[in-house]
């Protein structure tokens, strides 16, 4: 007996990608500096958060064209976005196939009220999540994998070092707590009463946790490794800085070596410009992303 | 019993406490001090390009190749069974192997994510065992010295060679400790591990 699209499976690719960086290209070119970087898997999308932010307009899943030219590129996993909401976009995505859809608040969302019911997917999911609680209701809706959402496109990692700390800090609470402070957190988080109590019998979220949003530097990757991140997605931050294969490079061997702090000052050396960014507190609460996502 | 687990990257702590939960203790190897008194080695899942592009940078390709082959029992899981292959079809071009088993693996072999699956499986001196493939590879061609353990259709997923065992699926995710076993009780403790 043979079994796809199974949690085992779903979960289990996630913990395949740990320890490693989750590249975002625009084109098989970039792909193919990415996987020859040593990233784990790649994000293929029409615009880096960056230019999404620029541009303005509405923000859609990419073509099926140009995913399959990333696809047919590298070897290693392609990754592709979904808006928030419209399921017809990850049915798309699965029939192409993807190896993993990111329902990603970075693209405009498409629905206001419901998350993509993910579970019935064969294609695993992941999510951004800024709290525990927005994460767990991620995992309950099928969310094999998580994400720490930052503030994508800015290159300013703190809300990334916030949503990270944040959930990792909810998560230690819980491990303190009795069964009925559990279901009163349960409560107060609107999240599963079973995931809270298995979150906090693990320590963990059950599922593998990796952080998003402003990472550009190999500093800013260790520092989420040493936070406590299982990994590191970065979008813009790579591609739009100055010599985009050295830093990439570099963000691989300082998220491996994370604890090494000379090993991080040799790569960051000589990397020429990073991405020149946006300080988060610049912007007006619309134009956070992070917000999104219910 | 010290056994390593490679963790550049991948699913580490997985089998950390797979190790542990049959009786060895298992050490994390990241850097080159981190091999010496080893009794056998875990090559964990993950991305076998990833990993294989660390090991040269950390300067621990040739030195990890060498403990191979002066007889350090290793286990190869997924990824593990890529660098532990002569070769790849389907990696990347000048993909780096450590080499040791004579077998030529098929990257990616079962196809993308959306076909990975879970199988029951046959594996020869261990019985049935509950086997999770994702984008797991396949052993295209088997030298005359390797014995294959386990199939799924025609193709050998599980095999061995003297000190060196490797699964195209991943025993470290299902909490059965049996492979782990196997590699503990027969490669680790009767191969011998490092003088």
């Amino acid at each position: 007996m043979s079994e796809t699209g199974t949690s085992v499976v779903k979960r289990g690719m996630a913990e395949q990608l740990k320890g490693g960086v989750i590249m975002d290209v625009v084109t098989p070119s970039q792909a193919r500096i990415a996987e020859d970087a040593g990233a784990v898997a790649v994000m293929a999308l029409e615009r880096v958060p960056a230019d999404i932010r620029r541009d303005g307009g509405v923000s859609r899943m990419s073509d099926p064209d140009m995913i399959d030219s990333i696809k047919a590129e590298v070897t290693i996993p392609v990754m592709a976005k979904a808006r928030i909401g419209p399921f017809v976009e990850a049915q798309v995505l699965q029939a192409i196939g993807v190896d993993y859809i990111d329902e990603s608040e970075v693209l405009t969302p498409a629905d206001y009220a419901h998350h993509i019911d993910k579970a019935p997917f064969t294609v695993p999911f992941v999510c951004g999540a800024t709290n525990l609680g927005e994460a767990l209701r991620r995992i309950s809706e099928g969310a094999a994998m998580i994400r720490s959402k930052g503030e994508a496109g800015t290159g300013d990692v703190s809300q990334a070092t916030t949503h990270i700390r944040t959930i990792l800090g909810q998560i230690k609470r819980l491990t303190t707590m009795d069964s009925s402070e559990l279901f009163e957190a349960a409560k107060e988080m609107r999240a599963p009463i079973q995931l809270v109590r298995e979150t906090a019998e693990l320590g963990r979220l059950p599922v593998v946790l990796f952080t998003a949003g402003g990472v550009a530097t190999p500093a800013d990757a260790a520092m989420m490794m040493q936070l406590g991140a299982d990994g590191v997605f970065i979008g813009s931050g790579i591609f739009k800085s100055g010599d985009p294969a050295a830093r990439a490079r570099a963000c691989v061997e300082a998220t491996a070596y994370y604890e090494d702090a000379e090993r991080i000052a040799k790569v960051s050396r000589g990397l020429g410009e990073a991405m020149v960014g946006i300080a988060v507190d610049s912007l007006g609460a619309g134009d956070l992303l992070a917000n999104r996502g219910w | 019993m010290t056994v390593g687990v490679l963790a550049l990257q991948g699913d580490v702590r997985e089998h950390v406490h797979a190790l542990e939960a049959v009786g060895a203790t298992a050490r994390p190897v990241k850097r080159l001090a981190d091999l010496s008194g080893l009794d056998g080695i875990v090559l964990p899942g993950g991305e076998s390009t990833t990993m294989g592009r660390l090991l040269g940078i950390f300067d621990l390709l040739d030195p990890l190749r060498a403990l191979l082959g002066d007889g350090l029992p290793a286990y190869g899981t997924c990824a593990g069974m890529i660098l532990l292959a002569a070769e790849v079809v389907d990696g990347r071009p000048g993909q780096e192997l450590l080499g040791g088993l004579d077998i030529t693996v098929r990257r990616n072999a079962f196809g993308s994510q959306v076909e990975s699956f879970e199988s029951d499986l046959d594996v020869e001196g261990v019985g049935d065992v509950h086997g999770v493939f994702i984008r797991a590879p396949w052993v295209e061609r088997a030298g005359p010295s390797v014995q294959v353990l386990a199939r799924v259709g025609e193709h050998p997923v599980a095999v061995r060679q003297g000190h060196l065992m490797a699964t195209s699926f991943h025993p470290e995710l299902t909490g059965d400790t049996r492979m782990h076993e196997l590699f503990v009780r027969r490669l680790v403790a009767t191969e011998g591990g490092r003088p």
